[in-house]
């Protein structure tokens, strides 16, 4: 236990600040501000891996880590669609998923946002589409934000999430759209 | 016969250094499964495709003492079953499933259910052979899948999936238990089944080492390496020797970082959030240093055809080296850390037990085979440069629980670092990537990489004019996942999480 205490000590907090007002993590605070204002709580993300090659994942679960430290600007992953302001959708949808996807999205609560992460998710990338793959997310459920890159980085996946949730028109459109 | 009486009717196969190749008669074909299983052989992959006259081919590739070896089996009558090898390779069960809905080509095998096709493409078509079909099913139902039922008073099922509570690639398991004890797993996975082997053939032979790379974004550097060394097999190349050397310090950088993810995650799966927080900063810290000496948090595409994409700078490596002298001490302490906390302890020592009998029967590989006395490891056994000169140390252990693969995980990484610092101080001078001569059409290559999770192998058949014949990518998730339904048979549903992140297998490596 000493040890453990010892190395939380040592190592301090490594969440990182804004090094510029307009830089992509500075709407940290106004975010969290955002957020309350549109949903009187935290945002919470369900993530979907609809096809994925697992690379897109591996940056998502970067989210939680000290140094981007999600949770800190009142965003965090939930486990059931139910629960969701948001779904964070990577791949190319695979024809095998297709189906669940589209559940996921119908059991999601309006208003919701969709968040189509990396190039797969965004154009179907190098898998395309095929007698497998239905490519892009847009061609199964409707998406507000695709966030290029392959994987995108921690930051680029965070500044998609922002864009989605800054534009609160979107959020009265997504409502607006029949399933 | 003995082995090495076939062994003497082979052929040398291009591709990774020790393989041979052989062709044998569909009647020979259980024969010489046989002498491979008693020589204690190990089968790495099991796939179809055509000769060069078009016949169905069943494929094989076996390791065999000290060797690799390529079967090709013709398919002379393709509409009646081919001789299975479930029974002496039990992994091989999924793959020849998988060639049945891929190819249409059926063994003689017991279980004839679909594997990687749902209800998405109809049943009569097959993606490797026909073309295109005009009219795919509208939207995809969920269909039907005849899961193994367990009867008897209080027994009942749990069904999770496909998608899961978490940031988790998709997939179903099926849970038979009492109480909370699990009497059975049966997996169903392909949900991220996205036609990877057909799109392989649409790709220009010289690019598609990227499609490799995505196969399991996590082992990129394993699978794109394995391309290119079936294409370079091909070609005749030979890449320089920085080439091989900077692709070895990106495979280890590949396994540390994903160590550090899996370590800080079973902590967590055990209750023990503090080791998440901790190992997921230091999994960072190795992703931005990538990022600034090798220009990309993961290396996608670092490993091209003829070498690697960027050279690396003195200052870069420099940079590398004392990030992972850190990284090596931090771990370190993490690990006594881990060892002392009663709680976790607990949670880890005997869960999820493979034996070391039950992972030999069923083919047990990779590092979740090491936790359990397989001590099999190609960077050792048939190493290609530069690990002939590096004298890999392979980290064995026999209890064969989530312990045993914590603890491999744990000296893996410290050899990882040790081997990265001896790469970082031996780079050879001279060019990282070489022209590659056009591959000659009809011609196979073989490539075979000990990736993090274990062996990666692809084999790649080139087509006329800079095209793909035929390219099988091939995860060793293939063989874990069936031994995953053993490791939980006892255990409690709580469990379950814990076990399945200490295997940690690929979803989008296995659907392909």
């Amino acid at each position: 236990m000493l040890k453990t205490l010892r190395q939380i000590a040592s190592v301090g907090i490594v969440s990182e600040c804004p090094p510029e007002p307009d830089a992509g993590f500075a709407v940290g605070d106004q975010l969290q501000e955002h957020i309350r204002a549109v949903l009187g709580r935290a945002l919470c993300i369900r993530h979907i891996d609809a096809g994925s090659c697992n690379g897109c994942e591996l940056e998502i679960h970067a989210l939680n880590n000290p140094i981007y430290n999600l949770e800190g600007l009142g965003i965090r992953f939930v486990a059931s669609p139910r629960h969701a302001d948001l779904l964070l959708v990577t791949g190319p949808v695979s024809r095998h998923m297709e189906a669940a996807l589209k559940r996921t999205y119908e059991a999601t609560p309006d208003p919701k946002l969709v968040v189509a992460i990396g190039d797969c998710g965004c154009t179907g990338g190098v898998f395309g589409e095929g007698y497998a793959s239905c490519g892009r997310v847009s061609n199964v459920i409707p998406v507000n934000v695709a966030v290029p890159g392959c994987p995108p980085s921690p930051g680029r996946i965070l500044a998609g999430i922002l864009t989605a949730i800054s534009d609160s028109s979107k959020v009265r459109i997504a409502s607006a759209e029949p399933a | 016969m003995p082995l090495q009486s076939w062994l003497t009717r082979s052929r040398p196969q291009p591709g990774a250094p020790g393989l041979r190749a052989l062709t044998v008669a569909v009647d020979q074909w259980r024969g010489i499964a046989q002498d491979i299983a008693a020589a204690s052989g190990r089968l790495l992959a099991l796939w179809a495709s055509a000769d060069a006259h078009a016949i169905p081919t069943i494929r094989a590739a076996f390791l065999a003492g000290p060797q690799g070896l390529l079967l090709s089996v013709p398919i002379m009558h393709p509409e009646s079953p081919y001789p299975g090898i479930g029974d002496l390779f039990p992994a091989s069960v999924r793959m020849q499933r998988a060639v049945a809905d891929l190819t249409g080509l059926r063994s003689s095998d017991a279980d004839t259910r679909p594997w990687l096709r749902h209800a998405a493409w109809p049943q009569h078509y097959r993606p490797l052979i026909d073309p295109p079909p005009q009219i795919l099913n509208a939207q995809a139902m969920v269909d039907d899948y005849p899961f193994v039922r367990v009867e008897g008073e209080g027994v009942h099922e749990i069904a999770v999936g496909p998608v899961h509570a978490g940031i988790i690639e998709p997939g179903h398991f099926r849970f038979s238990v009492v109480g909370e004890k699990v009497l059975r797993l049966e997996e169903r996975l392909a949900y991220v089944h996205k036609g990877i082997e057909e799109r392989f053939t649409q790709l220009p032979i010289l690019e598609a080492h990227r499609l490799a790379a995505r196969v399991s974004g996590d082992s990129a550097v394993a699978f794109s390496w394995a391309y290119c060394q079936a294409l370079e097999g091909i070609t005749g190349n030979s890449i320089p020797p920085r080439a091989a050397w900077l692709r070895a310090l990106y495979l280890e950088l590949e396994r540390v970082a994903n160590h550090l993810g899996d370590l800080g995650a079973l902590g967590n799966d055990a209750g023990f959030a503090f080791g998440l927080t901790q190992f997921s900063r230091l999994k960072e810290q190795i992703l931005r240093v990538n990022d600034t000496a090798l220009g990309a948090r993961y290396l996608l595409d670092s490993v091209i055809p003829g070498g690697t994409q960027r050279d690396l700078a003195r200052a870069d490596a420099a940079a590398l080296g004392q990030c992972l002298r850190e990284i090596a001490d931090e771990a370190q302490r993490l690990r006594i850390i881990y060892e002392e906390h009663e709680g976790v302890r607990d949670r880890f020592n005997g869960a999820g037990v493979v034996s070391p009998e039950l992972a030999t029967r069923l083919g047990l590989t990779g590092l979740a085979g090491r936790a359990s006395a397989q001590a099999f490891d190609l960077r050792c056994d048939l190493p290609c440069e530069p690990y002939t000169q590096l004298s890999v140390q392979k980290i064995t252990r026999s209890e064969g629980d989530v312990a045993a693969r914590v603890a491999v995980r744990f000296d893996e990484l410290q050899e990882s670092c040790r081997l990265i610092q001896h790469i970082l101080a031996s780079l050879p001078d001279g060019p990282h990537r070489a022209p590659l001569d056009a591959p000659a059409a009809g011609v196979t290559g073989a490539g075979l990489i000990e990736g993090w999770r274990g062996p990666v192998c692809v084999a790649l058949e080139a087509g006329p004019a800079g095209t793909i014949q035929r390219c099988h990518p091939h995860d060793p998730s293939w063989q874990n996942w069936p031994v995953l339904e053993h490791a939980v048979i006892g255990n409690i549903v709580p469990d379950f999480p814990l076990i399945n992140k200490s295997f940690n297998l690929s979803y989008s490596g296995h659907d392909l």
